[in-house]
């Protein structure tokens, strides 16, 4: 009986309203194209991913949070404290003898491992003793901020190996004039040749995770509950489904994706140090409210958080090409942030 | 015969208070009972011992005339028992089917080992109950904030349904509806009396009472003051039984 | 119909009175009421024992004096967190204020110092005071306006204010360089005290006696720090008008029902844009006064998170952030407990790091202990 009509497709106004992100998003393009002609190419492209990464991945860690409900104002110094640590195992793991390859692959893996603890801090105390997630996470911000600073007093770690560097800033793979490929090594030329390097290794390590977490939210059964969660938390209990344990799990996600972000920071600029992500908040929160999501809950997706953090990064890379400095980036996000807010209040139904 | 729910002389106190005291009741396989008192009389008390919301004090439950223990929702859900509250519990932000399987997704597997949500298996399971409880909803894919307050009735009781209710518990069903969709909610009650299952309705509407109810129970300060079927009582009955019999002598004087 | 409640908080609330006996003794609840400032109490103690130098009067004016910022922006935040909203912008306001005043005198000033027709120091210093508090009303108004008539939640609104203020005072402060050049008689006004006395010789008001230099202005007794007069000042305006104006009852009306409050009669849209306008206008002042103590325009850095450490001091005092709770004296005592943490660590010599671990931990403490015991304050 039921006539499964499509989603209703609505106007033309209704249409550009609840997709007015990707039509921004072109209208920067355009811009940035236009006042400098050197943008538009596909090395800005990468660039713009790449000087991006951060962003994308504290969106992501701000988003899982901000779908049930919560919010996490420690995932600046998370990053920042990743930073702290993995640059420190790995300089340790040089000096024990460890050669850089495996310094840096156990530095990383301890370094994620390590990074969930502040997640489950925050989860439990949000879930279990019904902390405010704005305290609470405020909290394990002050904390992580202090436990980083006390690890480097005050001065960032630097010799780690070069190898970090060299993953950090390197590309999956290069073509050279001739035509041959490499795979992640750049290929010795003559001078004035240059080479082409395709997909900086650092995003790719951010999108694997991304992606990974995309199907989890997308398409498993913890994503919709974190949904269920967001949407009526009452219903969520009363239906079975175990809220403390979700919550928990979202806050450790959060954290996980900022200490992704804390490495892919040591990686890029072969430094740790605590205030690596300290004015990254309102970057990684706009993004995902820019991208639909709302703060109240039980909304946004991956997809769509990208798109917001795209702008962002747009932004950032495209107003450091025409020359204009950062404090155009901290009025342009404020600005559009706060428009995002206006704009889907007009045009509901923009998620989901 | 057994009946299909009975529960046996029901006690809960809250600190000083009893708030049931002593209550005995059943209802029968497609029988409507309805459960009727002022504010404060027991009703809800008794309705989430029988959900698994409180443990009664003193007091034996029996499904099929066997006992059972009733600790948690639950476990009330799991021997058949559901409830549906005035706030229906529904997850506003998401759709139809999500919320018929809300916590009890339906998972395949792909690539031999990763389990994910299956939606088209809910939706159409989802569009077969709608269709069994002959409920319109024009688009299973718009979430329930879209719904109008009818729609969400029937969403919330086709995932009871669905979830194989014998028993089903609705709490005031038809406050804050408007008069069409309060019908249509009557009606649909109706058709699931006809497909044998159990309900127990609160209500404080007499016209939903004597519309839908096989039988009614009135409770007044937590004893169960009276029980009448509904072709043998009339709404001035009920209501003296609701107030209290006094006070109506009283006025009659 | 209690019997017939069962909300979690319904529970809670019958549950905790019975879990702890001390706590229903009249000696437990003032403990839990005025935790903070049992806990401050112990600090001094502690900081007092453990190293020489904290329990002096100078170091007491030294916390006080650099906490006048902490104080205004503590009640700016306290205001917006009254009313069930959060105000993140006035870290970035109280940064905008500071830069803004300190480019106008810088401008002004330079215009000819000394030279003819050069315009008067204290009319450099009012014209750059006034172009700072004037500007400072405007993210507030902003705020407001966007919180009332467009919808947008508080977090949002002020969270995009913060980045629009970060970036005005970045462009301002040209390059991330602290706005020098502002006249130097600024720091006179910020920095002096009330009363001067040099033992056995002489007693002077406001400034310091002009024999005695900056190299042996040490030997001199200086007391009460004029900034403590603009703390007490905001402090008291600001709790006299929440304690016991009707403006202040219409606070916390909004803050502990927005639906009633409308329904009496209050002009709620018209209030909440006056509360972002005070709070906007007090971090504003408090910027302001970061230029006269420092005598540089100083930019908000970045993760220095002095809207969160507000908002600390505001639920450490006992304020809650749903709204409706929350008092002027208990924000103060919030900020003193921060501030005193900060110093004491400093001075015992503990490294000043576990300050952030320490707030953190604290805050925590503050919302289990309002959670545990919802009738208390």
């Amino acid at each position: 009986m039921q006539t499964e009509t499509a989603e209703k497709q609505g106007t033309l106004p209704e249409l550009l309203g609840r997709n007015w992100i990707a039509l921004f998003i072109v209208l920067l393009v355009v811009f940035f194209s236009v006042v400098a002609r050197s943008f538009f190419s596909f090395d800005t492209a990468q660039l713009i991913f790449f000087n991006g990464t951060e962003v994308f991945l504290l969106a992501i860690a701000e988003l899982f949070v901000i779908i049930t409900g919560g919010i996490d104002l420690s995932v600046g110094f998370v990053m920042g404290f990743a930073t702290v640590v993995s640059s420190k195992l790995m300089v340790a793991c040089v000096a024990l003898g460890f050669s850089p390859f495996w310094s840096i692959l156990a530095a990383s893996v301890v370094t994620l491992l390590i990074g969930l603890v502040p997640g489950l801090v925050n989860g439990w105390l949000v879930a279990c003793l019904r902390v405010p997630a704005f305290i609470a996470t405020f909290s394990m911000l002050g904390v992580t901020h202090g436990i980083s600073e006390l690890l480097t007093q005050g001065i960032p770690t630097k010799n780690l190996p070069a190898l970090a560097g060299d993953i950090g800033n390197g590309s999956f793979f290069y073509v050279a004039p001739g035509g041959a490929i490499s795979f992640f090594s750049r290929p010795q030329v003559a001078r004035g040749q240059t080479v082409l390097a395709i997909i900086p290794n650092m995003v790719i390590f951010a999108f694997l995770f991304i992606f990974l977490f995309a199907f989890i939210l997308g398409k498993m059964k913890f994503g919709r509950h974190l949904y269920a969660i967001g949407g009526n938390i009452d219903a969520a209990i009363r239906s079975g489904i175990n809220v403390k344990r979700d919550l928990i799990k979202a806050y450790v996600i959060s954290s996980l994706f900022a200490s992704l972000a804390g490495l892919s920071y040591v990686m890029k600029y072969i430094t740790g140090k605590p205030d690596a992500g300290a004015n990254m908040l309102l970057e990684a929160i706009a993004a995902v409210v820019i991208g639909g999501a709302s703060m109240a809950g039980g909304s946004g997706t991956v997809g769509r958080t990208i798109l917001g953090a795209l702008v962002i990064a747009i932004l950032e890379t495209g107003l450091r090409i025409i020359g204009m400095q950062t404090f155009m980036t901290y009025i342009l996000v404020g600005v559009i942030l706060i428009l995002a807010v206006i704009i889907d209040q007009v045009f509901p139904n923009r998620n989901r | 015969m057994a009946h299909l729910l009975e529960a046996k002389n029901i006690t809960k106190r809250f600190g000083g208070l009893t708030a049931v005291d002593n209550v005995s009741f059943h209802v029968d396989e497609g029988e409507v009972v309805a459960l009727v008192g002022d504010n404060g009389a027991g009703k809800s008390t008794l309705i989430k011992i029988i959900s698994g919301v409180h443990k009664p004090d003193e007091g034996e439950i029996f499904l099929n005339g066997q006992e059972i223990h009733i600790d948690s929702p639950i476990d009330a859900i799991s021997h058949g028992i559901e409830t549906i509250y005035q706030d229906l519990a529904l997850a506003e932000n998401m759709d139809v089917p999500s919320n018929i399987f809300l916590g009890r997704e339906r998972t395949k597997k792909i690539l031999g080992f990763v389990n994910v949500v299956d939606y088209e298996h809910m939706s159409s399971e989802s569009r077969k109950v709608l269709d069994r409880l002959d409920i319109r909803i024009p688009s299973l894919k718009s979430n329930i904030r879209n719904l109008s307050g009818g729609q969400r009735q029937a969403v919330a009781i086709s995932r009871s349904i669905y979830w194989n209710a014998k028993v089903l518990i609705m709490d005031e069903p038809t406050a804050a509806l408007g008069i069409s969709e309060q019908k249509k909610v009557l009606e649909l009650v109706s058709s699931l009396r006809k497909q044998g299952i159990a309900i127990i309705i609160i209500s404080h509407q007499m016209y939903d009472v004597f519309s839908v109810a096989d039988r009614i129970i009135v409770m007044r300060r937590g004893i169960k003051a009276g029980e009448r079927l509904v072709k043998d009582t009339s709404t001035e009955e009920i209501v003296s039984l609701i107030v209290g019999a006094e006070s109506v002598e009283k006025r009659s004087q | 119909m209690a019997a017939e409640s069962t909300s979690n908080g319904e529970r809670l609330k019958q549950g905790a009175p019975g879990g702890g006996g001390f706590f229903q003794t009249a000696i437990g609840r003032f403990s839990a009421r005025n935790w903070a400032l049992i806990f401050l109490f112990i600090m001094i103690v502690i900081f007092s024992l453990g190293s020489s130098g904290f329990f002096d009067i100078v170091n007491f004016q030294n916390i006080i004096h650099l906490s006048t910022g902490a104080f205004l922006l503590a009640a700016a935040e306290l205001l917006v967190v009254i009313t069930g909203g959060i105000d993140l912008s006035i870290g970035y306001v109280y940064g905008l204020s500071s830069v803004l005043g300190a480019k106008v005198m810088q401008i002004l000033y330079a215009g000819g110092a000394g030279g003819a027709g050069s315009m008067p120091v204290w009319q450099v210093i009012a014209l750059g005071c006034l172009a700072a508090l004037s500007v400072s009303i405007l993210p507030g108004l902003a705020n407001g306006v966007l919180v009332t008539r467009f919808r947008v939640p508080p977090f949002i609104a002020t969270m995009g204010m913060w980045g629009i203020c970060n970036g005005i005072t970045l462009f301002l402060a040209d390059g991330f360089m602290p706005v020098m050049g502002a006249p130097s008689e600024i720091n006179a006004i910020g920095n002096s005290y009330f009363l001067y006395i040099d033992p056995s010789k002489s007693i002077s008001f406001f400034a310091k006696p002009s024999y005695i230099t900056q190299a042996n202005i040490r030997s001199v007794l200086r007391l009460v720090p004029n900034s403590l007069f603009l703390s007490l000042a905001v402090l008291l305006v600001l709790g006299f008008v929440l304690g016991r104006t009707r403006f202040g009852k219409h606070t916390y009306a909004i803050g502990g029902s927005m639906d009633a409050a409308i329904r009496s009669g209050i002009n709620v849209n018209r209030h909440l844009v006056m509360i972002y306008v005070i709070a906007s206008f007090v971090s504003g002042v408090a910027g302001l006064f970061n230029l006269f103590q420092t005598g540089i325009g100083n930019y908000t850095p970045s993760g220095a998170n002095y809207e969160l450490m507000a908002v600390a001091a505001v639920v450490i005092g006992g304020a809650s952030l749903t709204g409706g709770k929350g008092r002027i004296l208990g924000t103060a005592v919030g900020v003193l407990v921060l501030a005193v943490l900060e110093n004491g660590l400093q001075i015992i010599g503990v490294s000043a790091f576990y300050r952030y671990i320490g707030v953190g931990v604290l805050l925590t403490i503050a919302v289990i202990i309002d959670r545990a015991f919802p009738d208390l304050f």
